[in-house]
């Protein structure tokens, strides 16, 4: 029981750690910090969807970028529409964030539907590579598709909104992304102890016993898949108004990878393990690359450590490894 | 007498020019264990994963309550009532025992797509988990991660998980393999009291409980049913001495 | 649209599709035989690049160079097979990814810290100079040469499984590894073996590659992706599928970049067409898999069951 104290302990630690950080930041005029946590904040939310796939279903999606950039791309396509007045499919652009992240959830959904019904008649090392090669197709498609900025990209001049806040300045966008974070562990959280995540974890373990019982194994995991690519893509979404950039290189595989790390690294299928691994890899991004520009080298160093000597991330390092009851 | 509940007509599958099921037909009668006995190399087991469904056969039908399910999945099999327990226990080894019961249970309900509610707070759930568990002596072991229980205790648990679905007919795939004596007995009583709630299939080595439980035998060699028939009438059939005698000697 | 056109459009997409081989022989062996799925292996290619342009710019030498680049390839993979993949055999396939792509990142990283960060540039041999003329059209040496000299890897690679005892021991690695070791073969030599096989080709293809192209970190993993998509295709583990996935792979793609935005343009505005034709034709390897995924779940030529 000590373990699951101390989990919860760091779950708080965490969750308040990365709300009073940037409150001392905006009290001190220190505006990159905040821009660093809401990184932190937008990245763990692209972690919790992959989680649900990954961490709990066991598929090792390796494209999960393909998402987190189509919310990119919904948020800028959109913005550009509403700032130069043409409308998009008979339809007019919005800047306002509460009509773009169910868009963009809606469309990662149905593009997770789609590669899911692909490559979830597979599995394996199969799955790993078809889902990496989809999103790559996705990747080109964007690169040359010269209308919403090809290789370039498409900015985002003006961050969407949010009502009641000014999304403009840092903290409030902070506050924005710090928030929808706390919600997507909570449905994290309910999933994995509902009948649903009672059903995706055994998969993960022993399909054919589920089968066996008369549960079909696809249609739960092509269920999570559709529910892990819709908060990737909010994720994106986010990301895009961060940076004021919807980037073809948000879908490019480096991404999924880097997803795929914060999850390994922080704890695969444990609530706040991509909170800690997300906290983790910016950290080590901004303390590492201070000192060098191969940085790179070091965090590859760490991560080949990690899995050949740690088994569980960060949150089994601190609380032990999980026991479901 | 009573329609049975699972027909086999003539199936047929071969691997390459392995003909492992040979035109086999047999049936399962409301209120039966039937058990299906062979050499190893007889066929047993691809047998097993056509009835269940893991395994397409080439040709022939399986007919259970009425249905043709032939071609339809394993998942599908199960909610229509197909039973079965694991030759090597094959549960979900994180999940505690009382876990691995509610999971039959919830997928018995077909409720498996509920995202909200946390289901081990599902009291109902849980007492009729732990009932089950109650009826094959696993209550004490309840919150035991099924990887940490003994073998006898897994077997235990895969009929218990068995239970919990409430066929309409059980396939027991060796059951007592690698149990003790004390265990084997125990298992013998237990079937004896089930085969009124829903009829048995039952694959088994173990000869003695094999002898003590059936009220029919099929006996499978090279993929055919050579005899079907009492305990008796098995036990005196010369096909059946020579297959498993000149086998054996 | 000319008949010498096409044909140089062909040789272009056969000649990408013999390199491609040369990177999906060695990732499809390492995975039949040890069911290794290894992201660093457009690393093993980069290094193969960077090591021929270095050795050839020192020496004055292609063929020093294209030496250096395979020895170099195949050195680096036989030593991360000794020092990392080998622990990673027995374990799950998200381990080996985290770990491979942890040594994309490692080595990636060396090799700006070895060569610096900016691209080299490797010169075609002057015996490969030039064109030669091939009746339809003029067409460049050395990509002919590229042609041919796949296709000889190819046949020598063949020879090597189908004809060797090493071969007879790969074979029997994919089929069942209990059983070699029980026949005294030194599994973990016949390992490291394979890996270096399978980087040497890998290296050999980014050298050769590289005088085509300019000599980067990061060329590597472009390449790799399409060789998933290659052995996807063909089936994992199989050198034929390997083969028939690449050359589908290679003149599919190269055709289809040609060809759809020439077609698109015959029905709309031509700047549309080619940006159109140009989307879609990036997108047409990846369609072609997945139409063979849903045929053929386990690609074109299995070889696990």
């Amino acid at each position: 029981m000590a373990d699951i104290k101390r989990e919860y302990a760091l779950n708080a630690l965490l969750a308040l750690g990365l709300l009073l950080v940037p409150i001392w930041a905006l009290y001190n005029g220190a505006p990159f910090t905040i821009t660093l946590f809401t990184r932190i904040a937008i990245l763990a939310l692209a972690g919790i969807g992959l989680n649900i796939a990954l961490g709990l279903g066991g598929m090792v999606s390796f494209g999960h970028a393909v998402y987190f950039g189509l919310g990119g791309y919904v948020a800028g396509i959109l913005a550009q529409h509403a700032f130069n007045g043409a409308p998009i499919l008979g339809l007019p652009g919005t800047n306002q964030m509460l009509i773009i992240w169910p868009v963009a959830m809606v469309l990662s959904g149905l593009l997770a539907a789609v590669i899911g019904a692909f490559s979830l008649r597979t599995s394996g090392i199969f799955f790993i590579m078809i889902t990496l090669a989809f999103a790559q197709m996705v990747y080109y498609f964007a690169v040359s598709w010269p209308a919403y900025g090809g290789e370039d990209g498409l900015p985002i001049y003006v961050r969407n909104q949010f009502p009641g806040l000014n999304t403009m300045r840092p903290f409030e966008l902070f506050i924005v992304c710090w928030g929808v974070l706390m919600l997507a562990l909570g449905v994290f959280a309910l999933i994995r102890a509902s009948r649903f995540g009672a059903a995706l974890m055994a998969i993960r373990q022993n399909p054919d016993r589920v089968a066996s019982l008369g549960i079909n194994p696809f249609g739960v995991k092509l269920a999570a898949f559709v529910i892990s690519g819709m908060i990737t893509g909010l994720a994106g979404a986010l990301m895009a108004d961060l940076s004021r950039f919807a980037s073809p290189a948000a879908m490019a595989w480096t991404m999924s990878g880097e997803l795929i790390v914060i999850i390994i690294l922080g704890g695969t299928g444990r609530l706040f393990g991509p909170v800690a691994g997300a906290a983790f890899l910016v950290g080590f991004e901004v303390f590492f690359g201070g000192l060098t520009e191969h940085w790179k080298l070091w965090l590859g160093l760490v991560l080949l450590a990690a899995v050949l000597f740690n088994r569980g991330g960060i949150v089994a390092l601190i609380a032990g490894r999980e026991r479901l009851g | 007498m009573a329609e049975p509940v699972l027909t086999l007509t003539d199936l047929h599958k071969s691997f390459g020019a392995l003909k492992a099921t040979d035109g086999v037909s047999l049936t399962l009668n409301p209120g039966e264990i039937h058990a299906l006995i062979g050499p190893n190399g007889a066929g047993k087991s691809t047998l097993i994963g056509q009835i269940s469904g893991r395994v397409l056969p080439d040709a022939g039908t399986i007919t259970f309550r009425g249905h043709d399910i032939t071609r339809l999945d394993v998942a599908q099999r199960a909610r229509l009532g197909l039973g079965r327990s694991f030759q090597i226990s094959s549960l979900i080894p994180d999940y505690s025992a009382r876990r691995n019961v509610m999971l039959a249970l919830q997928a018995r309900q077909g409720h498996s797509f509920r995202f909200l509610m946390p289901v081990m707070r599902d009291r109902g759930l849980r007492d009729r988990a732990d009932a089950i568990l109650d009826r094959v002596g696993l209550r004490g072991r309840a919150s035991v991660p099924s990887a940490e229980l003994s073998h006898g205790e897994r077997r235990l648990l895969e009929i218990a998980v068995a239970l919990a679905l409430e066929p309409a007919c059980f396939l027991l795939d060796e059951p007592m393999a690698g149990m003790g004596a004390e265990g084997v007995g125990a298992l013998v009583t237990f079937l004896r009291d089930l085969k009124t709630e829903a009829p048995i299939l039952l694959v088994e080595h173990d000869m003695d409980a094999v002898f003590a439980l059936a009220d029919r035998l099929s006996v499978l060699v090279y993929g055919q049913v050579i005899a079907t028939g009492t305990v008796d009438e098995i036990r005196n059939d010369p096909r059946v001495r020579e297959a498993y005698l000149g086998e054996e000697a | 649209m000319t008949a010498a056109l096409l044909f140089e459009q062909f040789l272009n997409g056969l000649q990408f599709g013999l390199m491609l081989f040369l990177m999906s022989a060695g990732l499809t062996l390492v995975f039949g035989v040890m069911g290794l799925i290894n992201l660093a292996h457009g690393s093993l290619f980069m290094i193969g690049a960077f090591f021929c342009a270095a050795a050839a710019g020192l020496t004055g030498n292609f063929w020093l160079g294209l030496a250096a680049g395979m020895a170099a390839a195949a050195a680096a993979g036989a030593l991360i097979e000794m020092t990392v993949l080998r622990r990673l055999y027995s374990r799950d396939h998200l381990d080996q990814v985290l770990a491979t792509y942890a040594l994309i990142l490692i080595l990636s990283e060396g090799t700006k810290i070895l060569f610096g960060p900016f691209p080299l540039y490797l010169d075609v041999p002057p015996l490969l100079t030039g064109t030669v003329n091939l009746g339809l059209t003029e067409y460049p040496l050395y990509r002919l040469a590229l042609i041919g000299f796949g296709l000889l890897v190819a046949v020598g690679l063949w020879f090597l499984i189908a004809r060797t005892r090493l071969g007879v021991r790969i074979r029997a690695g994919e089929n069942d590894r209990e059983m070699i070791a029980a026949l005294g073969v030194n599994i973990r030599a016949l390992y490291t073996v394979v890996f270096a096989l399978g980087a040497g080709l890998a290296g050999m293809a980014g050298a050769l590659v590289g005088a085509v192209q300019s000599v980067q970190v990061g060329m590597g993993e472009p390449v790799l992706i399409l060789a998933f998509v290659v052995i996807v295709i063909g089936g994992i583990g199989s050198i034929r599928g390997a083969m028939v996935g690449a050359l589908m792979v290679g003149i599919i793609d190269t055709m289809g970049r040609f060809l759809l935005p020439r077609i698109f343009a015959t029905f709309m505005e031509v700047n549309q067409a080619s940006g159109v034709g140009a989307a879609l034709a990036s997108m047409l390897i990846y369609l072609l898999m997945a139409l063979v995924l849903v045929i053929k779940p386990k690609g074109l030529f299995p070889i696990h069951g």
